[in-house]
């Protein structure tokens, strides 16, 4: 077995497992998109919100401590007491509920109606406020976020492919659970769509709006139930971004490398997401491996993943999965 | 009173379409340029001139440009960053490869390389629509910073990657460089900003801004009714790009001096700009420098309001800056989609009906 060979699987390998974390970001995207039309920018803002705040809950942090310690002069910072991981996280999503109900009481319920660039331009100046709401409450310090995850080499892996190839594979324990949790996720997004009553109005809504308010179904209730779960998501992308490279602002950022996953899969499909997320981790792994490192000076995974969606809506504009687009004046 | 139509009377064709058709409106327009370009430059300092009026003037030809794409022809860009920093790096390569040879050359012909890069990336364009354009656009934001990142010709095998701008002049009055007076650097930026201004707003009016305006409003239809989409969508990238790349080299070349291209035309500035517009109203050319005045003005005021009376860290002001921002942006969204130029147009149109609007 040639030494280039293994090493390109473990590329390919470790690009899957990237892919992955693309793929649940770009899974929050999908939902909200589907249900309402909403291209939502926040979605990465909202990750780094829900780590930001899932920390804090754990750490007993004081919100807003910078700020009232600026006000009133006084010293505070934090609680004094921890909270165990699973109840911060159940706390956490609690928040991530009152954001969405937030959201759509305060804002997409007097931009209903509106052209889809105005909503989406509505969702960047969410993410700016949430940005600096979140960075108020909890400080712009990086923080490591620790929920009890594995995390290091796996070393059940390590030791079979040398067995197999005379040499170890790299495989990051985090990056394994992070796709079962993703593909857990995924298979309850689907059950909850196909076999709940909320699911299946969820589903009404995103095939027709005024379908759907004619048989009754609360357009209201199912955006916030829709933002909720896209919180939900969020959560999940920003503790296994958190755990991997620290919550820090860069985890916002990650919301741009989900767009060229949905370009890829199509905007309205929820296998799209998950499919767009492995061609993009393995793609630009691997063109970082044999063509970027080697010939351009390395870095290449900046831009490749937009690249390869550009080059591929030249060809098939709708993305894989995506419904065809008819265009009528 | 003074604000109606009544009693102007054109007799002239030229008269009939001129930009202000309103007596009132005339004057003040001249009224502005008198100000800035006789009172203003004997009055200011360095700090004037590097806090609030080179930014000012200089974001508001990335704003015109942007404006262009999509306001006016309805293709979203998040590509400025990156558009400005060809900008920059064709002046910067200009000026050190041809130093006699004048800053208004250097600075205009940086926007004709720009307007080249931006037709390229332009060209998905026909393919490509809506968000899809705009993740494309991302493509040019990502891959050109990365390009001048990396290839170290750009940035003449500096060590550090860095970009500096030499002592350059026209006319002989030093433009760039650490040893320039305030009012010779203000002028510079404000000529190329009217330029723009005239440029954009004649533009706009003709043929080829209508054939934008078709294809923003219906690009089917706009095709149907003898819109060429390729001419049209190309000509608005190449524009568009032209008055970016001369922000981009002014933003460097006179107002930084010296560049980091990650740090200075990051993704955060393709928003910045991008933010001006809708703050300021797309498809208008006043919108674009009522949002430049507005996003530069505020983090300014906010500092003085907060670092300077009130004492608290610049961290936290810079985190409000943010939460104000962004909540502003939704503010205008909700109670006016077409931002601070539609304000004007209901002022004005009050104005003119005052004081007996029945």
């Amino acid at each position: 077995m040639p030494e280039q060979l293994a090493f390109t699987i473990e590329v390919f390998l470790n690009g899957l497992m990237a892919g992955v974390l693309y793929a649940l970001v770009a899974l929050g995207f999908v939902l909200i998109y589907k249900a309402s039309g909403i291209f939502n920018f926040a979605q990465g803002v909202m990750a780094l919100f829900a780590a930001m705040t899932l920390y804090g809950i754990m750490n007993g942090q004081v919100p807003f401590a910078h700020l009232i310690n600026a006000i009133f002069g006084t010293d505070i910072h934090y609680f004094g007491w921890s909270i165990p991981a699973f109840l911060s996280i159940i706390l956490t999503i609690g928040v991530m509920i009152l954001l969405a109900w937030m959201v759509q009481r305060y804002i997409f319920r007097y931009l209903v109606g509106q052209e889809p660039i105005i909503l989406f331009m509505a969702t960047i100046g969410l993410a700016y406020f949430l940005e600096g709401v979140g960075d108020l409450m909890w400080g712009s310090d990086i923080k490591t976020l620790d929920v009890g995850l594995p995390q290091g080499i796996n070393v059940a892996i390590d030791e079979a492919t040398f067995g197999w190839f005379g040499y170890g594979f790299f495989i990051d324990n985090l990056d394994i659970v992070a796709s079962v949790v993703a593909a857990l996720l995924v298979i309850g997004l689907v059950m909850f769509a196909q076999y709940t009553k909320q699911g299946r109005a969820m589903r009404a809504v995103a095939d027709d709006h005024q379908a759907a308010l004619s048989v009754g179904v609360s357009l209201n209730f199912i955006w916030i139930l829709v933002w909720s779960l896209a919180g939900f998501v969020a959560l999940v992308a920003g503790i296994m971004w958190g755990a991997k490279s620290g919550v820090q602002f860069s985890l916002s950022l990650i919301a741009l490398k989900a767009l060229p996953v949905l370009m890829l899969g199509g905007f309205t499909s929820i296998p799209g997401a998950i499919v767009g997320g492995l061609i993009i981790g393995v793609g630009e792994k691997l063109f970082e491996f044999l063509i970027g490192a080697p010939y351009l000076g390395g870095a290449t995974e900046n831009w490749f993943a937009y690249m390869l969606a550009l080059v591929f809506l030249v060809f098939r504009p709708q993305g894989l999965f995506g419904e065809k687009i008819i265009e009528r004046v | 009173m003074l604000y109606r139509e009544a009693g102007d009377f054109s007799t002239t064709y030229s008269e009939d379409s001129q930009t202000f058709p309103i007596k009132f409106d005339r004057w003040r327009y001249y009224a502005v340029l008198f100000v800035a370009i006789f009172v203003i430059p004997f009055m200011i300092n360095d700090y004037w001139v590097n806090s609030i009026f080179m930014p000012f003037l200089i974001y508001a030809i990335a704003a015109i440009g942007l404006n262009i794409l999509v306001g006016y022809c309805g293709q979203v860009s998040l590509g400025t960053g990156g558009f400005m920093a060809v900008g920059a790096y064709a002046c910067y390569k200009l000026m050190t490869a041809f130093p006699e040879v004048s800053m208004f050359i250097h600075v205009l012909l940086a926007g004709g390389i720009t307007a080249a890069v931006g037709v390229l990336f332009g060209l998905p364009s026909l393919r490509i629509k809506g968000f899809y354009l705009a993740v494309a656009t991302l493509a040019a934001q990502f891959f050109l910073v990365w390009l001048f990142n990396r290839v170290s010709w750009f940035y003449n095998y500096s060590a550090s990657g860095q970009i500096n701008a030499p002592e350059r002049d026209t006319f002989g009055i030093l433009i760039t460089g650490p040893n320039t007076e305030a009012w010779a650097t203000y002028m510079f930026c404000l000529i190329f900003t009217i330029f723009s201004a005239v440029v954009a707003r004649n533009l706009t009016r003709g043929s080829v801004g209508r054939q934008w305006m078709a294809i923003r409003d219906m690009d089917i239809a706009a095709e149907i009714i003898g819109v060429n989409p390729l001419k049209a969508k190309l000509t608005a990238f190449a524009v568009s790009s032209f008055f970016v790349g001369i922000s981009g080299a002014l933003f460097f070349a006179v107002y930084l001096g010296a560049v980091e291209v990650g740090e200075a035309f990051g993704i955060t500035k393709s928003f910045l700009v991008l933010f001006m517009i809708i703050i300021g109203g797309l498809g208008s050319i006043f919108g674009s420098f009522a949002g430049a005045a507005f996003l530069v003005l505020l983090p300014v005021l906010l500092k003085v309001i907060g670092v300077d009376w009130l004492g608290w860290p610049t961290d936290i002001v810079a985190h409000l800056n943010l939460v104000i921002v962004g909540g502003l942006i939704v503010v205008f969204l909700i109670a006016e989609p077409h931002g601070l130029a539609q304000l004007w147009r209901v002022a004005k149109e009050k104005l003119r009906l005052w004081p007996f609007p029945h």
